[in-house]
């Protein structure tokens, strides 16, 4: 993109300032800078403007403003995200929803909640906690990242094994289109007429318009709650329990797996309880009646025993077993103790195949001469290999890059696929064709011109980076270095 | 910039260390950018701009150090906006070492911005004269009573002079507490002896704010710490811990005073020192990595900051000595910043409380964010130290609490400001005074 020229950038400061306000646009440079990147610091890109809406007609009127001029724009949260998904084009413009935070209405009676995007996913639980109630999907980044964040990646969690991801928890919602009309997909209730248009739009990841009112549901808090702690010596014994768990008929709410070095990052950071010395930890949680749930847990103890775990321990209390959830949930961050830099990847792969696969990531890891951390939902079969990198060290994040490409291409390879929750965003665009043929893609492609026929609405992300530059949106080509490496194709 | 990380050209040799003003921010390199802090962030929290969160001021930090960004308006200003609440670091899982980046960043805004010469006389007299010197403390305590009981400041106030004095000098005047008599300003006797059976020989920090403004709580904590086994040794000619100092950007000025305190106390021989003020403590404990590269200080500083207790954590220690009186009273708890995230106490206060015969205790919603005090924040951010208190208050007044409880002099002031303002009858205490009361005084 050709940078704004100065007269032209201050008219449309001017603009945007009528819309949202003097207060809520920014175009310093140096303020720009914060926002060059999200979770998933490998990928960068300044915007013109960020701006700040507190409302869906204002953020319509950005919208419309933004294609009046024919420039790019881009919805973004918490910042939360990991696959470069809320960057901007080089350009364009940043609607940051933090100032639509609120919870506007709730309604116990029929379970459900009409939320503000900006709003963090952890506070409408702390809503409507002391009505005994609660929002199921629980992204680890619950304390920080929003709702709306979570609708554009279909957010998953260590409960959504039992309770489903979070278009599982969408009724309904007001979206701005990406051309500016304002219109309300679903409904109130569990079952809406017409096309399901509330379902296509949930996990698309900011390309098909920007929601600016959710309905969700929120469900009543379990009446009891058991977490069992199991501690293995060896990887493969605790990959086969989460199928032995599974197979005795037994429904946790939640099966995780955090391996031995992920293990002393979280110790090192909240003392947390996993041993240090274990070659990998599950965390299996039941829920439900407070009776029966005592035999429930002693079962899956007994699987865990079976599957020969060292040792496996019920949580004496609601404070050792926060601390363990703290420990799992706080992974991601706990690298910085290990490492300047991460990167996460995220793949699905049927849980039988969990061994062979974890075996060949530490592989493919160890071959690039790089560390790993496994950390993730293992009864999804949602892997998250953390590589830890550090971005000072010549070629060390092209190395990076293509251990995860080799990690990707394995994950489809054994039947899986390449985003469990994090979204495919910038980062895994070229691995697309790794699972969807050419019809597949082009057929999405249809969907996405009929929600967004203009491209501007977060362009460059989820599809192949095309052949020729005739054919590129807002954003000019530019190869990949997965594709110079000729690890991944163009479609 | 580009998308992607195409090879870019190698550095030659292993990066230098992250510096800013001499002081290292190599911490910024923990940071691996999850924004698991954003929502803790009373700043981020009430602007929504990511400038203003901790991983927008670290990235801001990191840039500087690296030569990336000049220090612009814009860039000081979402510096100077940082409470150093250290929030961020309870929920940091890398361990960024965030109170140590954001005082480094603030030294750095001071060398490069002084500011002009009346922002320069007013931060002299404030961290140098007054902070440094105990006895112009003593002295301007003094001074400033004699204004407040004369009339002379309700003359100033109603005149509206105040509106034509320099807005720093007029928020100054607002916000300056009420001196209490003479008699309260004393000093305390060089040793307050342990009533009953002897448990510990312990110094105790009077602070330089503390020790005028509320002398009254530095006795109530000897007292109570004297009924719990306690020797209670009062160092004389100690001055202030430096830290206010540091939070400011005035390096140099606080490395001397982290000094004088160390051999201060050093002449005392005690291997416990007892402070009742959150900023103090915190920093006082900081003080190995304060002086880490002074050969001849470093031991003796990390010993010394071993040695510093807050007063809840060194009495939750043990079940409070008995008798305790009934305290029949519905209280509540404010966490003061450098006590729950400097510190990391946060069950003791409220174990301590629980002690306490009669008391009833009910939780504050967000009792650990900031009220907007922040050491002197308050007079260079007014308006957001504003904001911050009314969002306090407001959960304060939520409560129905006849009193909240918290453990830090500027917590108190800006508490029972906000209190007053919403024409709220109540009361703010010192956990000590509390303490206090339940063995006796004042009945």
């Amino acid at each position: 993109m050709v940078p704004l020229a100065e007269p032209r950038k201050r008219a449309l400061r001017r603009e945007l300032a009528a819309i949202v306000g003097a207060g809520g646009v920014l175009s310093d440079p140096d303020e720009l800078l914060v926002y060059e990147s999200d979770g998933l610091t490998l990928f960068r890109a300044l915007a013109d403007f960020v701006v700040f809406p507190t409302s869906a007609e204002q953020v319509s009127a950005v919208v419309k403003l933004a294609n009046r001029e024919e420039l790019p724009f881009v919805a973004r949260g918490a910042g939360t995200g990991l696959s470069g998904g809320c960057l901007p084009a080089e350009g364009g413009i940043v609607l940051s929803l933090m100032r639509m935070n609120r919870v506007l209405e709730v309604d116990y009676d029929n379970q459900l909640a009409i939320v503000e995007p900006g709003l963090v996913n952890l506070h409408l639980s702390w809503a409507v906690g002391p009505s005994g109630y609660y929002y199921a999907p629980d992204p680890s980044s619950q304390q920080a990242c929003t709702i709306g964040g979570n609708i554009a990646n279909n957010s998953g969690g260590p409960h959504t094994l039992k309770y489903g991801v979070t278009t599982n928890h969408v009724l309904g919602l007001e979206v701005v289109l990406p051309d500016g009309e304002i219109v309300w997909l679903g409904g109130r209730t569990r079952e809406a007429a017409g096309y399901d248009l509330a379902g296509v739009f949930v996990g698309s990841e900011g390309t098909f318009g920007i929601a600016t009112k959710i309905a969700v549901r929120i469900l009543k808090k379990p009446q009891a709650v058991k977490t069992v702690l199991a501690v293995f010596d060896e990887i493969e014994r605790a990959s086969a329990a989460v199928s032995a768990i599974i197979a005795r008929g037994l429904v946790p709410a939640a099966v995780e797996m955090i391996d031995h070095l992920t293990i002393q990052a979280v110790e090192d950071a909240f003392g947390c309880g996993y041993p240090r010395d274990a070659a990998a930890a599950l965390l299996v949680e039941v829920d439900g009646l407070a009776a029966g749930i005592e035999a429930q847990a002693a079962r899956v103890v007994e699987a865990c025993r079976d599957a020969g775990a060292r040792e496996v321990r019920v949580a004496r209390d609601e404070a050792e077993r926060a601390l363990l959830w703290k420990g799992r949930k706080s992974a991601f961050g706990a690298y910085g103790r290990l490492s300047p830099a991460y990167m996460v990847m995220d793949g699905v792969i049927p849980r039988t195949r969990l061994p062979h696969v974890l075996r060949r990531v530490n592989e493919i890891v160890a071959a690039h001469g790089l560390r790993v951390g496994n950390v993730f939902h293992a009864g999804d079969g949602n892997l998250h290999p953390n590589i830890l990198y550090d971005p000072r060290v010549p070629g060390e994040e092209t190395r990076v890059l293509e251990a995860g490409a080799e990690i990707m291409r394995l994950c489809a390879e054994v039947g899986g696929s390449i985003s469990g929750e994090h979204g495919i965003g910038l980062e895994k665009t070229d691995f697309m064709p790794f699972i969807f043929s050419p019809a597949d893609l082009a057929f999405m492609q249809r969907l996405k011109d009929a929600f967004n026929p203009t491209g501007r609405c977060n362009p460059g992300k989820i599809f192949p980076t095309r052949k020729t530059c005739g054919e590129a949106g807002p954003v000019a080509y530019r190869p990949h270095p997965i594709e110079e490496k000729g690890l991944a194709q163009r479609f | 910039m580009a998308h992607g990380t195409t090879e870019t050209p190698a550095p030659p040799a292993p990066p230098a260390p992250l510096a800013l003003h001499g002081l290292s921010v190599e911490g910024v390199n923990q940071c691996v950018h999850c924004g698991l802090c954003l929502a803790s962030c009373p700043t981020f929290s009430e602007l929504g701009t990511e400038m203003d969160s901790p991983r927008g001021r670290i990235f801001l930090i990191k840039s500087l150090a690296e030569g990336r960004l000049a220090l612009s308006d814009s860039t000081v200003r979402h510096l100077s906006l940082c409470l150093d609440c250290r929030a961020c670091e309870t929920v940091c899982p890398a361990g960024v070492p965030y109170g140590r980046l954001i005082e480094a960043a603030k030294a750095e805004i001071e060398r490069q911005r002084p500011g002009g010469a009346a922002r320069r006389a007013f931060r002299w007299i404030n961290l140098g004269l007054l902070l440094e010197h105990p006895r112009l403390l003593a002295l301007a305590a003094a001074g400033l009573r004699a204004y407040q009981v004369s009339g002379l400041q309700r003359l100033v106030r109603a005149s509206g002079l105040a509106r034509v004095l320099p807005s720093t000098l007029a928020a100054w005047e607002a916000l300056t507490p009420a001196v209490p008599a003479a008699a309260a300003r004393a000093p305390l006797p060089a040793l307050i002896p342990a009533v009953g059976a002897r448990r510990a020989r312990v110094a105790l920090l009077t602070g330089c704010v503390q020790s005028v403004v509320f002398g009254d709580h530095n006795r109530a904590t000897a007292r109570v710490l004297a009924r719990n086994g306690c020797d209670v040794v009062v160092p004389a000619g100690q001055g202030c811990c430096g830290a206010l100092n540091a939070h400011a950007g005035d390096h140099a000025r606080a490395v001397r005073m982290a000094k004088a305190t160390i051999e201060t106390f050093e002449r005392a021989g005690v291997r416990t020192v007892i402070v009742n003020t959150s900023g103090c403590g915190a920093h006082m404990k900081g003080y190995g990595a304060l002086l880490a590269n002074e050969p001849s200080w470093a031991s003796p500083a990390a010993r010394f900051a071993a040695s510093v207790q807050d007063v809840s954590e060194f009495l939750a220690r043990e079940p409070l000595r008995g008798p305790l009186a009934p305290v029949a009273m519905t209280v509540t708890y404010h966490d003061p910043c450098h006590v729950v995230h400097g510190q990391k106490i946060r069950a003791q206060p409220r174990q301590l409380l629980a002690e306490i015969p009669g008391l009833r205790i009910v939780e504050l919603a967000e009792s650990d964010w900031c009220c907007g005090s922040a050491g002197i924040y308050n007079l260079t951010e007014p308006e957001m130290a504003e904001r911050l208190l009314r969002r306090k208050v407001g959960h304060v007044l939520a409560t129905g609490a006849e009193a909240v409880v918290t453990a830090n002099p500027g917590c108190i002031l800006q508490i029972a400001k906000g209190v007053r303002d919403r024409g709220a009858p109540t009361r703010v205490l010192h956990l000590v005074e509390l303490l206090d009361r339940a063995y006796g005084a004042g009945r």
